[in-house]
């Protein structure tokens, strides 16, 4: 493979800076935002860099598992970040970390194990790269649904009410509401599996190919990941507007938007 | 056969009171003075403390869907999410529908086109089709004009003492309630009082 230097990779941050130029005119929050972004990639990138190689050296169980509960306490907190409207307190934060836990590293562990089935199943070069892809895609997908969820909960408060008072129950005076917020959840994978190979040439199997790997078996490998992330991002959607849902009513039915925060 | 008793909700005085069967009474106070809350925290949709009991049964003990299909609040506006209107009605009751000015296709129409005094008539027979003992309505004739309020007062009078129901009707229109009620009830700070 051939090696990048620090010029290559400065040229190509230089066309982020160009942009963020650019755009300084027209949005000058837009163009702070580029910026700070861009950093956060190249520190960031740097960094798990360097904690992968660490971690490649002495592979142990107990690094392995620390380093995924790191990423899943990051994920919570990006989750909760995108939502307009959030849960307030602590459930916020959990309803997306569970939701994350559930989908995303079960099916991690069904891959390692069953799928992959490397030895051993924690190796680090398979298990953070996969969890890493579930965890990212289950993240967009949960984010989209639960702020979906909660802004049409917000605007169509008098609608869900005046089907409560008439004698529907919490899940049927949201049916509408909560089959867009599938959709929503779902449609990113969705259009993903769609387009791959013909529109867009999915990253990893891109980056394998840049490797020096076989194209076809680069392509297995993609397949795979797409069907897990689809369970992963599909599962962990449903668990959490599931639990959503559960917390935007209470006992006796009634919409409880003081849970909500703003 | 409805009774409340020290109904209790954040920062609002205690509320006891009670109706019993065929009774039609007014509730009245000026605007913020929290009617339509006291509506919507007996019909269980805002938390609240205290008893409120029907026919002896506490509504704790009623599934909350049940508790509100046989107290019903009618809300001051209605909300509609289906395209056509048949499509809100658990049964659809031809002879209340004729009564309020209505033919049976009007199950047909589409939600969109509908008036604001058709909304409002079509949402009390929507509510009445679930055959509530209790009604709790949020002025019912707000925006009708002449003959429609007089449709809805029949209707809803002719309910009350043929179904035997008891009736907490929200108006601001002193007419109305003389010719509606013997029993007032009006809001005030210290809780609610009882007017002849």
């Amino acid at each position: 493979m051939i090696r990048l230097s620090e010029l290559d990779l400065a040229i190509a941050a230089s066309l982020v800076v160009a942009l963020a130029l650019f755009s300084r005119r027209v949005y000058p929050d837009l163009a702070r935002q580029l910026v700070v972004a861009g950093l956060r990639t190249a520190i960031q990138l740097t960094l798990i860099g360097l904690v992968l190689k660490t971690l490649f050296e002495n592979a142990s169980l107990l690094w392995v598992a620390l380093l995924s509960l790191v990423m899943l306490a990051v994920a919570g907190r990006e989750v909760v970040a995108r939502q307009h409207r959030r849960f307030a307190g602590v459930s916020g934060y959990a309803i997306g970390v569970l939701s994350m836990f559930i989908s995303s590293f079960s099916i991690a562990l069904f891959a390692l194990v069953v799928v992959v089935g490397n030895r051993p199943w924690y190796q680090p070069q398979y298990a953070i790269p996969l969890l890493g892809m579930l965890l990212g895609n289950t993240m967009n997908g949960i984010a989209l649904a639960l702020d979906r969820l909660t802004q049409s909960a917000w605007e169509q408060r008098e609608v869900i009410e005046a089907r409560l008072v008439l004698g529907h129950s919490a899940s049927e005076a949201l049916s509408g509401i909560r089959q867009q917020v599938y959709r929503t959840g779902l449609i990113p994978i969705i259009n993903a599996m769609a387009a791959a190979g013909v529109v867009s040439l999915p990253g990893m199997m891109t980056g394998q190919i840049l490797a020096g790997a076989e194209p076809v078996e680069a392509v297995k490998y993609q397949i795979m990941i797409m069907f897990l992330i689809t369970g992963g991002a599909g599962f962990g959607t449903l668990a959490a507007v599931h639990l959503g849902v559960k917390r935007l009513f209470d006992e006796r039915q009634r919409l409880r938007l003081d849970r909500l925060k703003r | 056969m409805f009774d409340v008793s020290d109904l209790t909700r954040p920062g609002q005085p205690a509320v006891s009171f009670r109706l019993s069967e065929g009774e039609l009474a007014c509730l009245s106070g000026p605007s913020g003075s929290g009617k339509t809350q006291l509506l919507r925290a007996l019909v269980d949709l805002d938390p609240s403390e205290g008893s409120v009991k029907l026919l002896g049964v506490r509504r704790e003990s009623l599934p909350p869907q049940q508790w509100r299909r046989r107290v019903a609040f009618l809300p001051a506006e209605s909300r509609w999410w289906a395209a056509t209107v048949a499509e809100h009605f658990a049964v659809v009751h031809a002879e209340q529908l004729r009564r309020l000015g209505f033919d049976e296709d009007v199950g047909g129409w589409r939600v969109e086109r509908l008036s604001s005094g058709e909304k409002q008539r079509l949402a009390l027979l929507r509510l009445l089709a679930n055959r509530p003992e209790v009604l709790l309505l949020d002025e019912p004739t707000a925006n009708l004009d002449a003959e429609n309020i007089e449709r809805v007062e029949e209707l809803v009078t002719d309910y009350v003492s043929t179904q035997r129901a008891s009736c907490l009707w929200v108006s601001h229109d002193k007419r109305q309630i003389t010719r509606l009620c013997e029993r007032c009830l009006e809001m005030a700070d210290a809780g609610l009082r009882e007017t002849a």
